[in-house]
């Protein structure tokens, strides 16, 4: 079972994320911002984060830079949402640090499958 | 939670983000350059899109889509949000809500209309961006034996949460595998950088799998790799290679990954050792390592802000709160009856436990106003565009909390007096310019804290209530006698009579005569009060005074023959004697208090009690703002927690008494109606002035 944090300050994406992983055995945890999302990934270890980009207090960009300096995260999978289909942003965000990416809208399919590359049990 | 449905999680929480950018674009009309509006906007659009999408609201998310991409273009400051683009905005919101919220009754046609509107400030001086995506189809690889793969990583690969063994596991879905990892690049001990990755593969894949697949597979490290794809020879794909024949069902990865971490042991690739973990026979352990995870997460959750709770648990609570006072009320009386003193102090801490977990609970239910405040931003922008009056809307007290139940019903009587302020209080322009007025007509609307009651008020600067015309109407429907003398604070009291309207002309909002009245009876059965007050040519004030809360509340016991009655402890203002010169004056019943003559009520007449009165009667002086009222009582009992309990439909003509409650005995008293005694009180007084004067 994987410890998985989404952060998205849309309570139904969440949600989505929560229902679609739950059943598949993992333990999915929530945050409604980065800042809350980074407090939780310093709290306990966590097996991936799925963040979105655009929220409120502090963006996925600036969430992802910040993990990526905790000693506890290195190594661990971050996937972002995106809507567009936009190179330019992926780029920014990987180089940021994010290992993935998941194109909003998707299908809960195409969220396990993500999962799945990244996090193995 | 878990097993509430996310669709319905979208659709509460698209109804908030609704509302956030209703705000955000009225305020947008203000300040047109307020980048953060823009953005807050643009955030809850892309909220809106991207789960609408997701919880099949497909057409949410076209129609947002263009939205979405006009605002784009505000926020890269290419078009202005004028007035035009925010009208467009707030009815494409509109449609996009009813989609939502009730999708059967959207109509395609105005969803088409509104999207032309919002196209034309899309494509004003642009060309509309190609929508269609040419779809990247590979050429099909039909006679394909297999392919040559050579991975090269970028040595920062791990950091970033890539693993290459978990790569090429996947890639071993895909087909038998031949991997032969490429040890050349790794660099002595004091040179290696433990966290970096010097491992490059070389893979033979034996399946006629697409290239497609491949670069799935590679989706998320593409541009941080080389990967030297080549087609792999037949004779190749032919030759025997049983040794290293891999397929998905074995879990041989792990033992092939296994010597590699060997080989080049200081490399930690940390995730390979739990793969040889999972098997049956250590998932113990893996349960053991699950459940302290689970415990942190626990302490993490606390810090969450707000909980989503039903209203209904709420209420249930409350109910609870209610009947464990009643009970706690019963134990006070039975330990003050005893002499066991350890009951006394048992009762005493039950006593103050109950009154905080009246004081928790109440708070839970409280819900800033503010909320409510912002619905009325859009009716007034609307009212002002119909009646072509402009109008500007000033709100304040949006902090102030009230019970949950009173913000709902304090919406209609709100949307009726700011519609009556704008329809009847605000001119019209040629008017206000007449009167040396400014053009914009102003509507304020607070809400502030007093005591434990909270006043709203909806003021406005226009004409004032035409104090003549009222009387005259009044006089016209038979309601007062031509002639009969009567003060402007009663004359203005017809305003809330049933079917009584002075508008010259029924215009489609105000003017029939049904609202005010309707107003009246709901603000009063929250056991509110309303007041009006009004400045001829410089507009009128209507106060809302509403309790806290409807549940429970402080109440002052008192005894009126053998009666018992709780008056409301937040009217209360102060307790006097009745000296004997006041008991003398029978025929004046005021009273001198500091000076000020304030009228009072014998409640034992009221109450038509039998028996001798007691021989000092006492006087409680009652409030509601700006009249004080004294009530004279047998004896005042003391403070007395009271749970509400509404007074049965047969009761409903008595209008002094707003409820009734259990006392700790077991036997009932009933609540007084301050404002009905008080207005009792003062007409009482008022007439009593007139007739001296006469």
């Amino acid at each position: 079972m994987a410890t998985i944090l989404t952060v998205d300050d849309s309570p139904s994406i969440r949600q989505m994320i929560k229902v679609v992983l739950e059943p598949a055995g993992h333990n999915v945890i929530e945050a409604g911002d980065g800042a809350q999302g980074l407090a939780k990934a310093q709290a306990g270890k966590l097996d991936l984060v799925i963040t979105d980009l655009n929220m409120p207090v502090m963006n996925g960009l600036e969430l992802i830079r910040a993990l990526r300096k905790l000693p506890s995260a290195v190594g661990m999978p971050i996937v972002f949402l995106t809507t567009e289909s936009n190179d330019a942003v992926k780029q920014e965000a990987k180089s940021a640090g994010a290992t993935g990416w998941i194109t909003k809208p998707f299908k809960p399919e195409q969220l396990l499958a993500v999962v799945g590359k990244l996090v193995r049990t | 939670m878990s097993a509430m449905d996310p669709a319905e999680v979208f659709r509460q929480e698209a109804s908030e983000l609704f509302e956030v950018l209703e705000g955000a674009l009225l305020d947008l009309g203000q300040c047109p350059d307020d980048r953060e509006l823009v953005d807050s906007a643009f955030r809850a659009l892309h909220t809106i899109k991207g789960s609408g999408a997701m919880f099949g609201f497909d057409k949410v998310a076209s129609f947002t889509h263009e939205f979405e991409t006009a605002f784009d273009r505000v926020r890269k400051g290419e078009i202005k949000p004028t007035q035009e683009l925010i009208s467009v905005a707030l009815a494409a919101k509109d449609y996009i809500r009813a989609l939502i919220e009730d999708p059967q009754s959207t109509d395609d046609i105005i969803g088409e209309a509104i999207l032309d509107d919002l196209k034309r400030f899309v494509s004003a001086d642009k060309p509309a961006a190609p929508v269609v995506e040419a779809p990247l189809l590979s050429p099909p690889e039909s006679k394909q034996a297999g392919w040559h793969l050579y991975l090269e990583f970028d040595s920062h690969i791990l950091r970033n949460g890539s693993n290459p063994l978990d790569l090429l596991e996947d890639l071993c879905k895909l087909g038998p595998c031949f991997v032969v990892p490429v040890t050349d690049g790794i660099p002595f001990l004091d040179e290696m950088e433990p966290e970096d990755c010097y491992l490059k593969w070389d893979v033979k894949l034996h399946a006629a799998c697409t290239k497609d697949a491949i670069d799935d597979v590679f989706m998320f490290v593409q541009d941080e790799m080389k990967l030297t794809l080549s087609p792999l020879q037949r004779v190749e794909a032919l030759a025997p290679v049983p040794l290293f024949q891999l397929s998905e069902e074995e879990p041989v990865i792990a033992e092939m990954a296994a010597p590699v971490v060997e080989a080049v042991a200081e490399q930690p690739v940390a995730r390979a050792k739990p793969q040889s973990e999972a098997k049956p026979e250590t998932k113990p352990e893996i349960k053991r390592e699950a459940a302290p995870a689970r415990r942190e997460d626990g302490k993490q959750e606390r810090g969450i802000a707000t909980v989503r709770v039903q209203a209904e648990r709420l209420d249930e609570l409350m109910d609870r709160v209610g009947e464990l006072v009643i009970a706690q009320a019963r134990l006070t009386q039975l330990a003050a009856s005893g002499s066991d003193l350890s009951i006394k102090m048992i009762a005493e801490e039950i006593e103050r436990l109950a009154s905080s977990l009246r004081d928790t609970t109440m708070g839970a239910r409280m819900v800033p106003i503010g909320s409510l405040f912002g619905r009325f931003r859009r009716l007034v922008h609307d009212l002002s565009r119909d009646l072509s009056k402009p109008v500007e809307f000033v709100t304040s007290g949006e902090d102030t909390e009230l019970d949950k139940t009173m913000i709902e019903c304090l919406a209609d009587p709100l949307v009726h007096l700011i519609r009556n302020a704008i329809d009847h209080g605000i001119e019209d322009t040629a008017t206000r310019a007449a009167n040396g007025k400014t053009d914009q007509g102003r509507i304020e609307l607070a809400a502030v804290h007093s005591g434990a009651q909270v006043l709203v008020t909806v003021k406005d600067n226009g004409g004032g209530l035409n104090t003549a015309r009222i009387r005259a109407k009044a006089e016209e429907q038979g309601l007062i006698a031509a002639g009969a003398v009567l003060t402007d604070h009663e004359i203005h009291q017809f305003l809330f009579h049933p079917g009584f309207s002075t508008a010259q002309t029924i215009s489609a909002l105000s003017g029939r005569g049904v609202g005010m009245d309707v107003v009246k009876r709901t603000i009063e059965n929250m056991r509110g009060s309303i007041d009006l007050s009004t400045r001829p040519g410089q507009g009128t004030t209507v106060t809302l005074r509403l309790p806290l809360t409807l549940a429970i509340i402080e109440g002052l016991l008192i005894r009126v023959g053998e009666g018992r009655y709780i008056i409301p402890l937040s009217a209360v203002e102060e307790c006097v004697e009745l000296t004997a010169e006041d008991e003398r004056s029978r025929g004046r019943n005021f009273l001198n208090v500091r000076g000020n003559l304030v009228p009072f009520l014998r409640l034992r007449e009221l109450m038509a009690a039998s028996g001798a009165p007691d021989q000092h009667q006492k006087t409680i002086i009652i409030s509601t703002g700006e009249t004080r009222v004294g009530l004279v009582a047998d004896q005042i009992i003391g403070n007395h927690q009271t749970v509400i309990k509404s007074l049965s439909k047969l009761h409903s003509d008595v209008t002094i008494f707003s409820g009734a409650t259990i006392l700790g005995d077991g036997t009932a008293a009933l609540i007084l109606d301050v404002a009905q005694l008080v207005s009792l009180a003062q007409s009482k007084f008022e007439k009593q002035h007139i007739n001296e004067a006469a």
